[in-house]
């Protein structure tokens, strides 16, 4: 569904006298499935989040295409209303002088199903809040509640897939759990299905279907989340064996 | 009208605001206001004090003063406030651009501001002046040609700040369009601050203008502007200071109240305060700061 084939990113480096270009991503390829949780794992700086903001087609590539449903990702009308995001920082994730109502009603105003009856209280107690939030501003949420807004907003237009860039890591112990709860049950009510980036190998593996290991732009591993433990490469070893132990 | 009640509770902001506005108003209404002609001239009153018929008594020529004074607010402030305009209009269209779409346009809008400003203003100024003639609309154009890079700068700053946020990330995933995350994301979130550096700026170019005219450059005679006004009463300085008084006051005046008026601004526009009031006074308990780091849910 959504296909990405030979990916290569890199940045320029401002450097005042030589152009040196700083790769970020190496020859990426692979598939997400429609409906299944595709979890991309991987240490800091290793280019998670580069491969996300490409995926959700608001950066081009520099080599190698993307395409959602054979269309590329890149043009506006691929995206509309099939793709949506969860972004890591909750405090600039909802336009300061938007409500709770306007944030959600948001994609819905894009998907053009804006006139379809749309029962927002319902929405918003799946994700654990309820009416009165509706009028609130961003300010006035805690992170926890901000974040649950902003997968209601992600959700509120059944998109087919929803990025979640660390949505979770930025949240205390608990809600975190709470939050991969509320995933889970969204996917079987909504039938769609998640990119969750993360450096959380536990959190992916609860959530995911499949997991890819990226490493320096480079990706090592993509398996099903059973056989992670039989994994061959050494990084991905290593990696795992710093959670187990 | 929410932003009007906030500044009204700031006492200084309220009384600049009113002295700005009742200038405007009085500049726009001139003809009706003025007891007299502007450039009426009177030898038989030449340098008399005031009087019932002339308020602020009368200029080396038997003018009214009291009337040029009015008349001299629209070259004064309303010519400069339409310069203002203008400089800014083409200051945020193309900061919005550099700022918002990065790269290429960036490098290439900023590279040409830098020329700009490498230039040092006044010798600018006089220098189109120079080419063009003396007159008030060269030194207009001169001003237009002058700040619009430096407003360029600034409000690309801003926009800069606003449009790597993740909500307007998010616009761009749902295939929202350029010119839509600006008018609906940016723009409005923008704007407070542009409001602000405008009307700082605006202090700043009445006592240019009033600068230029006093050196002769600006509006020629016989039309009133306050920077002549003090120019014609410098020959007389020592044995009729007072002449000096009036326009000196007046631009003080204004001036002051546009800086006191832009800090009153900055105050009230403040997002944060401005949505969450009537809350805040529901109850609802206190208010985080919206940037406070990253704290635990
Ligand atoms: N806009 C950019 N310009 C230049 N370099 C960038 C840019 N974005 C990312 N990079 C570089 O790309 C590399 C990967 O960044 P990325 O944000 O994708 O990492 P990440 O895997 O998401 O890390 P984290 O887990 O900390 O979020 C980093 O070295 C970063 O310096
Ligand atoms: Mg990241």
């Amino acid at each position: 569904m959504l296909k990405v084939e030979g990916v290569n990113k890199s940045y320029r480096q401002t450097d005042w006298f030589r152009k040196a270009r700083n790769q970020v991503l190496r020859d990426i390829g692979f598939e997400w499935r429609q409906g299944e949780t595709l979890g991309i794992i991987g240490e800091s700086g290793s280019g998670k989040s580069t491969l996300g903001r490409l995926l959700l087609g608001i950066e081009e590539p520099d080599s190698g295409i993307i395409t959602f449903g054979g269309k590329p990702i890149s043009d506006r009308s691929t995206r509309r209303g099939a793709i949506s995001a969860v972004f890591q920082d909750y405090t600039s994730s909802i336009n300061p002088f938007f409500t709770v109502r306007q944030a959600i009603l948001e994609p819905l105003r894009l998907a053009g199903t804006a006139s379809r009856p749309f029962d927002i209280g319902k929405l918003l107690r799946q994700v654990g809040l309820d009416e009165s939030y509706l009028t609130r501003y961003p300010h006035e949420l805690s992170g926890g509640e901000a974040q649950r807004v902003c997968i209601a907003r992600a959700v509120s237009a059944e998109p087919q897939c929803i990025l979640l860039d660390e949505a979770i890591s930025s949240l205390d112990g608990s809600v975190q759990m709470q939050v991969l709860e509320l995933l889970k049950q969204l996917r079987t009510s909504y039938g769609m299905g998640y990119i969750f980036i993360t450096h959380d190998i536990q959190a992916a593996a609860y959530l995911c279907d499949r997991v890819m290991i990226i490493c320096g732009g480079e990706m090592v591993e993509l398996v099903e989340t059973e056989e992670l433990k039989h994994v061959q490469s050494p990084y991905a070893k290593e990696l795992l064996s710093k959670v187990i132990s | 009208m929410k932003l009007l009640q906030r500044l009204m509770k700031d006492k200084l902001a309220a009384a600049s605001l009113c002295v700005v506005a009742a200038t405007l108003l009085i500049g726009l209404c001139a003809p009706l206001i003025a007891p007299h002609p502007p450039n009426e001239v009177n030898m038989e009153l030449r340098f008399s004090g005031a009087s019932w018929g002339y308020w602020l008594g009368n200029d080396h020529l038997g003018r009214c003063i009291l009337s040029r004074l009015i008349y001299g607010i629209r070259p004064s402030v309303l010519w400069v406030l339409a310069a203002l305009g203008a400089t800014a209009i083409i200051g945020a269209f193309l900061g919005f651009a550099a700022g918002y779409f990065r790269g290429k346009t960036d490098a290439v809008i900023m590279r040409i501001c830098d020329v700009m400003l490498s230039f040092p203003g006044y010798v600018m100024t006089l220098a189109i002046v120079g080419i063009m003639g003396a007159g008030l609309t060269n030194i207009l154009i001169a001003f237009v040609m002058m700040k619009w890079a430096w407003f360029a700068r600034v409000f690309r700053t801003a926009v800069m700040q606003y449009a790597d946020a993740d909500y307007v990330k998010f616009a761009r995933v749902l295939g929202i369009g350029h010119i839509g995350i600006m008018t609906r994301h940016i723009a409005p979130i923008a704007l407070p601050e542009i409001a602000v550096i405008s009307s700082g700026a605006l202090g700043s170019m009445i006592l240019q203008i009033s600068g230029l005219s006093f050196l002769g450059l600006g509006i020629q005679a016989p039309h009133a502007e306050w920077g002549m006004m003090m120019n014609e009463a410098r020959a007389v300085m020592f044995t009729r200071p007072e002449l000096m008084l009036a326009p000196g006051l007046a631009i003080i005046v204004l001036v002051s109240a546009v800086n006191f008026l832009s800090d009153g601004l900055q105050k009230a526009l403040d997002p944060k305060l401005m949505l969450s009031e009537k809350r805040a006074k529901a109850g609802a308990g206190v208010i985080p700061p919206r940037l406070s780091g990253k704290e635990v849910a």
